[in-house]
C-alpha cells in the first residue's frame, strides 16, 4: 500500500462499487494513482472479472488496451500482471491488476478466450517475466528466440547484460540449431522433422523446446 | 478410380503429330481397355515458404514462415524480436529524461511523436502542468510525425504493390519536413525533442513560415498521387477486398489506430481521451466502411490531409511564452546561470547526476501516434527511476492480426496485407 491517502479516498470509480457487488472479497483493494484507477483481483478469478468488466451491461470494457506484467525493486513484493482496459463506448478506461506471489507458481488464467489480441501481449509477458498462462493456445516466447536459455530478461534477479558472458552467448548463437529457427509444427510441415537428430526430437516431442536455467535464488527462488 | 476426371495435359509436350496436335505425354495408369490417364493428386501437400527476415517486403527484419496449399496461404507465423534491443528493461537503469532517446529508435519513422508521448506519460506522473506554447508545439511535433509515418507507409506500400511513383513523389515530399525537423532539433531521426517538462529547443527563425508554405504546397503531391492511386483499377484490384477485419473482429484484437479506423470503430484517442488541448482542433477522424486493404489506405490519406488542417491551426494559435515549465527541479538551469549561481549549479549538478525523482504511483498515457495507440505506462517507487517502463506498442499489437487476415488469400495479397499493417520493427520489437 503505496498510495497516498487522498488516492486511497478518491477510489470512487462506478466499476469499482460495481465489481465489489458482483464479487465480493476477490476484489481484495482499489485505489487511484495520478487519476487512473487501479482494482486489485484475486488472481485465481482474472477471467470472471475480466469477462464480467467485458460482457456486463453498464460496465461494456470491451477494449483491451494492454496486458503486461510489474515486478517491484522491493523483493517482498508480489509481481502483478496488469490488464489496461478502455470502455470504447463510455470513453472509461480501467487498470484491473492481480497479484502473483513470488513464493508460488507463477501462473495465472490466460484471457485469449476473451480477446484474440491477448495472444501475442501474454506471450510477450511470458517471454519477459515467465508467467504462465493457462489454457494459452500457442504460449512460447515471442521476442527472445525460443531456445533461449538466459532466463526471463524483464525479472529484476536477471542482470542488465544478460546471464550469460559474451563469450557464451556468441558460443551459442554459433551453434544455434534448426530448432531455434522454427517451431516443431513447422518442421514437421517442411517434412524436416524425422531428419533432426532423435535426441532433439524427442525433446520437441516432449514440448521442451530448451533448457532454461533457474535464476540463483536472489529471490528466494520462484 | 474411375470417378476421377480425365485429363489430357499439353504441357511438356515433345511436339506435334500428323495432324497438328500436341503430343502428350501419358499420366496415371491405363485401367483395362480404355485408355483413362487420371490426374496427377495435386494440392495434397502443403508447402512452407519462409519469407525474411531480410525481405524489402517485409517493411524490416519481419519474418514471416507461410503454410500454402499451392498459392492459397493456410498458415502464416511471423517471427519477431529480430530487432529486440531490451529498451524496456535498460529503462529502468536511466533517469525519465534519459529514456528519450531510447524512444527515438522505437518507431523510427514517427520519432518525435514517441518523445511526445513519452514526456507526456512522465509529466503525468509527476503532476506537471506544461506551457501554451509547448502544447502547440508539440502539437505540431505529432502531426509533422504522422504525415511522415503515413508518407513512408504509402510509399513503400505502392511500391510493393508495383505502383513506384508515389514512393519518389511522397519521399521528396517528406524530405521537406525532414529538413524542418532537422532545422529544429538538430537530428533527422533520432530527434530527442522533448524533455520532461518542455521541449529541447524552441523553433528556430523561419519554421513557422517554411513549414505553412509546405503546408500550401504539400496538398498538390497528394492529390496528384490521389490521382495515381485511389480509382486506379490495379491498385483497387490488388486493395480491395483483401485482409478484411470486421469491426467485432479488429476490436477483438485490440488493434488501433488507422487499422481500426478503417473497419469502422470510430476510436481516436485525439478524439476520445483528449491530450494537448486537440479537442480544440477542428479535425475529422476518417473512418472506413469494409475494413479491407483499400479501407486502410483511404483513412490514411485522409488523415494526412487532416493533420496538414491541425498544423495550419496550431501555426495560427502558437502563442509566445516559454517552452519549459519554470521549476528548476525538473528543467535544467541556463548555462551561464549554471556556471555563475550557486543555486543554479546546484540543480544543475542535481538534475545530471540523480535525475528527477517522480513520486510513488504509476501512470498510463497513451496518445494517438501514426500507428495507433501509443501508450507509456510508468511504475514509480519514488526514485529517480522508473521501476517498470512499458510501452503499449502500436504495430506489434496491430501485427497480432495478421495470421487472421492473410488465411485463404493468395501470396501475393499476403504482401499487401503485411503492407497494410504499418508495421515499424523498431516498434514491434523494442
Amino acid at each position: 500500500m503505496t498510495e497516498s491517502p487522498a488516492a486511497q479516498a478518491g477510489a470512487t470509480h462506478p466499476s469499482v462499487e460495481a465489481l465489489r457487488e458482483a464479487f465480493g472479497d476477490t476484489v481484495t483493494r482499489a485505489t487511484v494513482s495520478c487519476g487512473d484507477t487501479i482494482v486489485y483481483v484475486d488472481a485465481s478469478r482474472i477471467r470472471d472479472v475480466l469477462a464480467w468488466l467485458k460482457d456486463t451491461p453498464g460496465q461494456d470494457y470491451n477494449y483491451l488496451v494492454d496486458i503486461t506484467a510489474v515486478e517491484y525493486r522491493d523483493v517482498e513484493r508480489p509481481i502483478e500482471v496488469v490488464y489496461n482496459l478502455l470502455s470504447l463506448e463510455r470513453k472509461q478506461p480501467l487498470r484491473v491488476k492481480a497479484e502473483l506471489p513470488k513464493d508460488g507458481p507463477l501462473e495465472i488464467d490466460s484471457v485469449v478466450v476473451l480477446w484474440r489480441g491477448a495472444n501475442w501481449l501474454e506471450r510477450e509477458v511470458y517471454d519477459m517475466f515467465g508467467i504462465r498462462f493457462r489454457d494459452h493456445p500457442d504460449l512460447r516466447r515471442i521476442l527472445m528466440w525460443e531456445t533461449y536459455a538466459e532466463g526471463y530478461p524483464l525479472r529484476k534477479s536477471f542482470p542488465l547484460r544478460g546471464r550469460f558472458s559474451r563469450s557464451e552467448q556468441m558460443r551459442q548463437a554459433l551453434n544455434a540449431n534448426p530448432e531455434a529457427h522454427y517451431s516443431m509444427e513447422e518442421l514437421s510441415i517442411a517434412e524436416a522433422y524425422h531428419n533432426i537428430p532423435a535426441d532433439m526430437r524427442d525433446r520437441l516431442a516432449r514440448g521442451e523446446r530448451a533448457k532454461i536455467p533457474e535464476p540463483p535464488s536472489e529471490t528466494g527462488g520462484e | 478410380m474411375s470417378e476421377t476426371r480425365s485429363v489430357e495435359l499439353s504441357v511438356g509436350t515433345t511436339g506435334i503429330d500428323e495432324h497438328g496436335r500436341p503430343v502428350t505425354i501419358p499420366l496415371g495408369v491405363r485401367t483395362g481397355s480404355a485408355e483413362v490417364e487420371h490426374e496427377p493428386e495435386l494440392g495434397s501437400e502443403h508447402m512452407l515458404i519462409n519469407i525474411g527476415p531480410q525481405h524489402p517486403a517485409t517493411h524490416g527484419v519481419l519474418r514471416l514462415v507461410v503454410e500454402l496449399d499451392g498459392e492459397v496461404v493456410v498458415r502464416v507465423v511471423p517471427h519477431i524480436g529480430y530487432l529486440h534491443s531490451g529498451f524496456e528493461k535498460l529503462g529502468e537503469y536511466r533517469h525519465y529524461n534519459q529514456l528519450i532517446p531510447l524512444t527515438d529508435r522505437m518507431d523510427y519513422l514517427a520519432p518525435m511523436s514517441n518523445n511526445v508521448g513519452l514526456a507526456l506519460a512522465a509529466e503525468k506522473l509527476m503532476g506537471i502542468d506544461i506551457t501554451e506554447r509547448c502544447k502547440v508545439l508539440r502539437v505540431i511535433a505529432c502531426e509533422m510525425s504522422r504525415i511522415i509515418s503515413h508518407l513512408v507507409w504509402l510509399g513503400t506500400t505502392a511500391i510493393d504493390m508495383g505502383a513506384f511513383t508515389p514512393f519518389l513523389w511522397l519521399f521528396q515530399e517528406r524530405e521537406h519536413v525532414y529538413n524542418l525537423q532537422e532545422a529544429w532539433t538538430g537530428a533527422r531521426l533520432t530527434t530527442t525533442l522533448t524533455r520532461v517538462g518542455g521541449l529541447m529547443a524552441d523553433i528556430p527563425d523561419g519554421f513557422e513560415d517554411e513549414l505553412r508554405a509546405w503546408c500550401r504546397k504539400f496538398p498538390k503531391t497528394l492529390d496528384e498521387v490521389d490521382k495515381l492511386l485511389t480509382r486506379n483499377a490495379l491498385w483497387c484490384g490488388r486493395t480491395q477486398g483483401i485482409g478484411i477485419l470486421t469491426a467485432e473482429e479488429a476490436i477483438n484484437f485490440s488493434l488501433s489506430g488507422p487499422m481500426l479506423r478503417a473497419s469502422g470503430v470510430p476510436y481516436d484517442v485525439r478524439k476520445d481521451l483528449p491530450y494537448l488541448d486537440y479537442e480544440t482542433y477542428d479535425f475529422e477522424v476518417p473512418i472506413g466502411e469494409n475494413g479491407d486493404v483499400y479501407d486502410r489506405y483511404l483513412v490514411r490519406f485522409e488523415e494526412i490531409r487532416q493533420s496538414i488542417r491541425i498544423l495550419e491551426q496550431a501555426l495560427d494559435r502558437l502563442p509566445d511564452g516559454p517552452i519549459n515549465v519554470d521549476d528548476p527541479r525538473v528543467i535544467l538551469p541556463d548555462k551561464r546561470d549554471a556556471m555563475n549561481d550557486m543555486e543554479a549549479m546546484i540543480f544543475h549538478f542535481k538534475q545530471v547526476m540523480e535525475g528527477i525523482e517522480a513520486p510513488v504511483g504509476e501512470a498510463y498515457f497513451p496518445i494517438e501516434g501514426p500507428k495507433g495507440e501509443l501508450g507509456y505506462y510508468f511504475v514509480s517507487d519514488g526514485t529517480a527511476k522508473p521501476v517498470r517502463w512499458r510501452v503499449r506498442p502500436a504495430a506489434f499489437i496491430n501485427l497480432a492480426s495478421l495470421p487472421k487476415m492473410a488465411e485463404g488469400h493468395l501470396l501475393s495479397d499476403l504482401i499487401a496485407i503485411n503492407a497494410s499493417v504499418d508495421i515499424v520493427m523498431g516498434e514491434v520489437d523494442r
